[in-house]
């Protein structure tokens, strides 16, 4: 470390050259960050869906609801501990564009199923059980358009309509939150029991869900419960497809595409950029310097200081510039969230891949730093001194 | 002036084969750069394109008031038989309105590229389809017959879907279906669906004699608002009708957006770091020729022409990676065909990655903006390179 500050001067005496590599890697590390930010809204948060929930639907389609009946017969199902169900409203505010998940819901079953990702204060809680036409919105909708307790708002129904075909008119009852890291803070639920008034009888969509949510006991029985329900419905009507949340989840994002390895590819594309760009400069930076390093050698440092020496100062060069980077990048993550305004609400930088960022830092400015500092480190002497 | 930019920018450019391992890492960082560029607005391009080979401005979509989507709409078969009545649809030989009542449904299927089920739109349609979607044909296999289970496929989701082959059976809940051809639509978002017969759609989803949306023919061009007035107005009918172009205009909003804003924040951070990338390289291309410079300098060439043959230098090079970009793009992506999922209709779509010559203009314009920025900086410092002490220089 007592040489740090003969690496430092070095940095210094062509301030320029140092600012702009530094500027390189910082600008990489910040389109790292934006892009695993990317990476996880696409992955719809497969990493916070719970193993321990199942979700039950319609084998042919979530658009054929299931019929309220079930609720019971999965109830009875050993292992299982919780059962809710939800009704796809759409609808939005104001103007089409303005639109996020809304679901129509058992209140009271949906808030025990969901207590970490749905947390709603006591009181609010109570007031919402206790309301018809009440509501409980996430944090972000919540704030994006101003809305605060007590509110009446008119949300028009795109599948459901109101029998006077006015928007439908719901009181905040309630905001909630969620500590877990990219959950989903955007949508709103209301009772399904206000939904059903419109639904005429025969039409055959009254009382029947889009979807189950159910808890279990144990996850590792999570196959064999499935199994099971999916069993007790073949051969009706309505025959059903039981997974656990994740896999659902999983799905879903697969079915948007492999988005995931696009912005790997060009995380990697960007990477290889940069260490040639920055790897190059370097040893630029060290060739000028044959002479000195021959200097050093003459007044006794080791081969492998030497190396340390060049090693450190380009390490130094990654860290100050691929730090900031990742440092802003978190920063613009977490404060500025979803860019696209409400439509990828998973929308975050996950803490491996902080880590693995970090890693990244090291890794570029040791590598960048290898051949020429192996090479600094190999010099002969009287070559170096007479090179000039 | 102008024989002395020549002189020194020719021994530059002359000299960039002496300088080939740091001219090239500038070339291959531009090169990234412009083939991410491209490759991520091409998905933009290629979602456009197919919304626009789906909207013909002829026909008018007619969805139930307050829908925004065919998912989410729903008309009865009463509403149905008052739009055939309406003016302003044309009407074949022998006097029938040129009017399809449609039914717009999802069914799981597995993707051919991951395996895992995937929702493909199944569209119940009846004999007027064939006569108001005119520009669909048959490529393979034969029509559906009426009344019968038997389904026909777009090329594009016989593409991207496991198993979809003429002769298959497939099943889905109580129904089963034999897939009897594979139709083309001109590139439409059709080419993604399932079709069949309404009349046996309708009970397999317990849709009574409903439909979902009614796809009309003008009679004349401008025979929009009229059709459209008489609609609104009837107070038998709460519907909304739009052009098709319109609507499929509509559609894919939150889609492209999506792809947009992201390619955009990449392409910028790229497109910076990029500039950093250039400027080093240059920087470093003019450290190393300092006493060359000098020389010049010394021999009574102004500092002019040494930023001008900098600057076109740093040019040269970045065009020379937004070719080499835009082309391994044009290569690797053109045509690619993949389906996403599109929020708005809750189905899959299929679409071309489209490398279109704009696209590849703006990506040239983008790296030649990197390549002018990039040099400034090292143009400036060769210019002002005090002659002396860079005469002394290595």
């Amino acid at each position: 470390m007592k040489f740090l500050p003969i690496v430092w001067r070095n940095l210094l005496r062509r301030k320029f050259r140092t600012i702009f590599t530094m500027g390189a890697i910082f600008f990489a590390f910040l389109l790292f960050g934006v892009l695993m930010a990317i990476r996880s809204a696409f992955a719809m948060g497969v990493d916070m869906a719970g193993v321990s929930r199942l979700m039950v639907i319609d084998k042919v389609s979530i658009i054929n609801p299931l019929p309220a009946s079930y609720e019971n017969q999965i109830r009875m199902i050993p292992g299982v501990t919780g059962v809710t169900h939800a009704n796809w409203f759409g609808g939005y505010y104001q103007e089409p564009r303005n639109n996020f998940p809304t679901f129509a819901v058992d209140a009271e079953t949906w808030l025990q199923v969901y207590p970490k990702e749905f947390e709603v204060p006591e009181d609010q809680k109570k007031a919402f059980l206790a309301d018809r036409t009440g509501a409980v919105v996430g944090a972000s909708t919540a704030k994006k358009y101003g809305w605060k307790v007590g509110d009446r708002i008119p949300i028009h129904g795109d599948i459901y309509q109101r029998p006077d075909g006015g928007p439908w008119e719901f009181t905040i009852d309630g905001i909630y939150d969620s500590k877990i890291k990219g959950a989903d803070k955007t949508n709103l639920i209301f009772h399904y029991a206000l939904l059903r008034e419109v639904i005429p009888e025969r039409s055959g969509f009254r009382d029947r869900y889009n979807w189950y949510v159910f808890t279990i006991d144990n996850p590792d029985r999570a196959p064999e419960v499935a199994a099971k329900i999916d069993a007790q419905f073949a051969n009706s009507p309505s025959e059903t497809k039981t997974n656990t949340e994740k896999a659902f989840v999983s799905d879903w994002a697969k079915q948007v595409g492999d988005i995931g390895k696009i912005m790997m590819g060009i995380v990697a594309m960007a990477m290889f950029t940069i260490l040639l760009v920055s790897g190059n400069t370097m040893a630029q930076a060290i060739r000028e310097r044959t002479n000195e390093l021959a200097v050093l050698k003459t007044l006794g440092f080791s081969e492998g200081r030497i190396l340390g020496m060049v090693l450190l100062e380009s390490a130094l060069i990654a860290i100050v510039g691929g730090g900031l980077g990742l440092v802003l990048s978190y920063t613009f993550i977490t404060l500025g969230g979803d860019p696209t305004g409400g439509l990828l609400p998973a929308f975050y930088f996950p803490t491996p891949m902080i880590l693995a960022g970090a890693g990244l830092v090291v890794a570029l400015g040791l590598a960048a730093g290898l051949l020429p500092a192996w090479q600094a480190s190999r010099l002969r002497i009287v070559d170096a001194l007479r090179r000039n | 002036m102008l024989s002395q930019i020549i002189a020194v920018t020719g021994v530059n450019i002359r000299s960039i084969r002496e300088r080939l391992g740091s001219s090239s890492v500038a070339v291959i960082g531009i090169a990234g750069v412009v083939l991410v560029f491209v490759a991520v607005l091409s998905i933009a391009e290629g979602v456009a394109a197919t919304m626009k080979a789906s909207g013909d401005p002829m026909t008018v979509m007619i969805l139930r008031a307050g829908s925004t989507t065919e998912m989410t709409s729903g008309l009865a078969g009463d509403a149905v038989r008052l739009i055939q009545d309406a003016p302003g649809v044309a009407r074949d030989g022998s006097g029938t309105p040129l009017i399809s009542p449609e039914l717009f449904v999802v069914v799981d299927h597995p993707l051919k590229r991951s395996g895992s089920p995937a929702n493909v739109p199944l569209r119940g349609v009846g004999p007027e389809a064939f006569k108001v979607h005119d520009k669909m044909k048959i490529v393979q296999g034969r029509n559906f017959e009426f009344g019968r289970n038997e389904i026909i496929v777009g090329q594009a989701a016989a593409r991207q879907f496991v198993d979809l082959t003429v002769g298959r059976t497939l099943k889905w809940g109580e129904s089963t279906w034999t897939l009897v051809g594979i139709f083309e639509d001109g590139g439409a978002v059709s080419e993604s669906e399932l079709w069949c017969d309404v009349k046996v759609l309708q009970p397999a989803y317990r849709r009574g004699n409903s439909y979902q949306s009614v796809y009309a023919k003008l009679g004349a061009p401008d025979a929009f608002q009229q059709l459209k007035d008489s609609l609104t107005s009837n107070p038998q009918l709460t519907v909304t009708a739009m052009r098709a172009s319109d609507y499929y205009g509509s559609q894919t909003e939150v889609l492209q957006m999506i792809i947009r804003v992201i390619g955009g924040i990449i392409a910028v951070l790229m497109g910076v770091g990029a500039i950093f990338g250039a400027v080093i390289t240059m920087y470093t291309a003019v450290a190393s020729r300092t006493r060359e410079i000098a020389t010049l300098r010394a021999l009574g060439f102004g500092s002019f022409p040494v930023v001008v043959s900098v600057l076109v230098e740093a040019s040269l090079l970045a065009i020379a990676g937004g070719i080499v970009g835009s082309a391994i793009a044009y290569v690797a992506f053109n045509g690619f065909e993949t389906a996403t999922m599109n929020f708005q209709s809750f189905s899959q779509i299929a679409f071309k990655f489209a490398v279109t010559p704009r696209l590849m203009g703006q990506a040239l314009f983008y790296s030649l903006v990197m390549g002018l920025v990039g040099g400034m900086l090292p143009a400036i410092r060769a210019a002002r390179l005090p002659v002396v002490t860079a005469l002394r220089e290595l």
